[in-house]
């Protein structure tokens, strides 16, 4: 960073010229190339801001109400006040290299998902830009399976005069990845936490109480047919146990998702065998 | 009403604040002509004394003192709101609510508005008030008094400055029409790719939800910024970059709020501008530079306070306009 001055330049004694020294033409040429330099540098940091958008590949599971990827990435406008309300802390705000735009929220459902113990979905109601909306405004366009058949219900609200959950779009479905190990298809029953003594995911259970989500760590099970996903399911309606033929003709039992599945990620997130025999195909419509 | 003087000179500052260099003055006013007059003849070596008494005064810090006592308890009540979960302020700073009320920064405002070419009633309404807030509150004295950022910026300032002074880096200045530049550029590509790409970059913005949420990966890119101003360009993104402080620098043209200077008293020692932190709004203190005997300081001023505190002789005072004549 040395400005080095060539001792006692001769100085142009050109009369014609207005008096700009030699020395202070110099000093704006770097100016310019100095300008020129923190241009490109802060054109670079914003195209740098673009590479989630490139690398975009691992579709994240947006917070309920969430609008189509496009859509949400341009209003969101990343304050995390959908984090605060959260009652189980579900939402995540992303970093740098989660590749899906730096602060915007998501859930990893297999660490903690959305099990509607806020009963009113109340990051929608946080969202100050609207890319977390009950119902689409009109200018944006619904893709085809993306909109539920009827407003889910809440099996925690059942006896409630209102049993419904104000949710009007899935924001995904869940699905069977690994049959094969899916203790109930096996037959298997299951014992003990479902995830684990470390495990720290919670989660309301209505018979403990009803406000307050407890670790699922906490809530031990003993069943002889394993249904934690059935069970634990949110959503009336949006999975089952349903008796199969397996390709080999003989008649298991397996969970079968229904179209109420709104994508909330709690199958994935209970299911006890490691990794998760069911998941949530992020922002996938229902396929009849 | 303004006299045509200080009606030029308002015209002027807001054309510094796009970039444009600051310069000198083609008419002044009779009053102010005959002060810089009487300056001339005024013995010199009795200004010098009084220099040289200021010189070896203790410092004052009572408005930055203050400045930073609001930035970080104001950055701080988020952090807290949420971790004590008790819903006061909830939210950062780019969108938040107090009590209920939605709060929305007008720069992210802006770029979601033009990304998502659709706006909701409650972006309306936090803008609106938030607009309001820094219209009464001075616009640009959200940088110096609410932005996480600013504060880092400023003690990496002074990082760089002790570091001039060991001569061990120069402060390599540049051209400061790149920040109305990059305002149009992050507002082009909001509207064009309809993604807010500024937000992702914003230093506030990541200051902010680090703050509240944890440290993330992403304040590599803020550690990266502050390094550069530390090593070669003092307090560049704030200064050259940052579409935020033009943002709240155009709310601050109509703000009652600045800081006013009285020709009459003041030495031209010239101490305002060396810790001013725009010194480029500062020009008129330059000797036989000021136009009139009061001159408001122009909306590219971040209202810091510290040219007050700096000031000796009280030359330079926080003025809100139309309360002193109510006084």
């Amino acid at each position: 960073m040395s400005e080095t001055k060539p001792p006692d330049a001769p100085k142009p004694a050109s009369a014609a010229k207005p008096p700009v020294s030699r020395e202070r033409a110099q000093q704006a040429r770097r100016r310019v190339l100095r300008t020129i330099l923190l241009t490109g540098g802060v054109m670079g940091a914003a195209l740098s801001g673009f590479l989630p958008q490139v690398y975009a590949r691992t579709k994240r599971l947006r917070p309920p109400g969430a609008l189509d990827e496009k859509d949400f990435l341009a209003s969101c406008i990343k304050c995390g006040q959908c984090v605060q309300v959260c009652p189980v802390q579900a939402i995540k705000l992303a970093d740098l290299v989660d590749g899906v735009g730096v602060g915007t929220p998501y859930i990893d459902a297999r660490e903690q998902a959305c099990d509607f113990s806020c009963d009113a979905v109340q990051c929608i109601l946080a969202c100050p830009t609207g890319s977390l909306v009950y119902k689409k405004p009109a200018f944006l366009g619904v893709r085809k399976g993306a909109k539920l058949a009827a407003a889910p219900i809440l099996k925690a609200k059942e006896k409630d005069a209102e049993p419904t959950l104000n949710l009007s779009e899935r924001i995904g479905v869940a699905r069977l990845t690994r049959p094969e190990s899916c203790l109930a298809i096996q037959g298997k029953g299951f014992k003990g936490q479902a995830r684990g003594a470390a495990y720290g995911g919670r989660m309301r259970y209505m018979e403990v109480d009803r406000w307050k989500p407890i670790k699922v760590a906490d809530h031990p099970y003993d069943v002889a047919e394993c249904d934690l996903c059935v069970r634990e399911c949110p959503v009336k309606g949006a999975i089952s146990i349903e008796t199969v033929f397996a390709p080999d003709g003989t008649r298991r039992k397996s969970p079968v998702v229904h179209e109420p599945c709104v994508g909330c990620g709690v199958c994935e997130m209970i299911c006890p065998v490691e990794p998760s025999c069911i998941v949530i195909d992020a922002r996938e419509v229902w396929n009849t | 009403m303004m006299n045509p003087y200080l009606k030029r000179r308002f015209l002027d500052q807001i054309a510094v604040m796009f970039g444009r260099e600051a310069k000198k003055p083609d008419a002044i006013s009779e009053p102010a002509q005959k002060i810089h007059e009487l300056k001339r003849m005024t013995n010199k070596e009795r200004l010098q004394e009084a220099m040289l008494a200021h010189e070896n005064a203790k410092k004052v810090h009572t408005w930055r003192n203050r400045r930073w006592a609001v930035l970080i308890a104001v950055n701080l009540f988020f952090t807290v709101s949420f971790w004590l979960d008790i819903q006061i302020l909830e939210g950062a700073l780019t969108a938040s609510r107090f009590i209920g009320f939605h709060l929305i920064d007008l720069n992210s405002a802006l770029q979601v508005m033009l990304a998502h070419k659709h706006i909701i009633t409650n972006l309306v309404i936090g803008t609106g008030t938030v607009f309001v807030l820094w219209l009464l509150l001075g616009g640009r004295s959200f940088c110096s008094w609410v932005c996480p950022y600013h504060l880092l910026a400023e003690w990496a300032e002074k990082i760089h400055l002790w570091l001039v002074k060991k001569k061990l880096v120069t402060d390599q200045n540049i051209d400061r029409r790149l920040r109305t530049l990059s305002w149009i550029v992050f507002a082009v590509l909001a509207l064009a790719t309809g993604y807010t790409v500024f937000e992702a970059i914003s230093p506030t913005g990541i200051v902010s939800r680090a703050l509240i949420y944890g440290p993330a990966l992403a304040l590599l890119w803020v550690l990266a910024l502050l390094v550069f101003e530390v090593f070669f360009s003092r307090r560049a993104w704030c200064r050259y970059a940052c579409p935020i402080g033009l943002t709240y620098g155009v709310v601050g043209i109509f703000s009652p709020v600045r800081v006013k200077y009285r020709l009459e008293s003041c030495f031209h020692e010239g101490d305002c501008r060396k810790v001013c932190l725009v010194p480029h709004v500062l020009d008129t203190v330059i000797k036989g530079r000021a136009v009139d005997t009061e001159i408001p300081i122009g909306p590219d001023c971040t209202r810091c306070g510290l040219c007050v505190d700096t000031c000796p002789t009280g030359s330079l005072t926080f003025d809100v306009k139309g309360l002193s004549k109510l006084l």
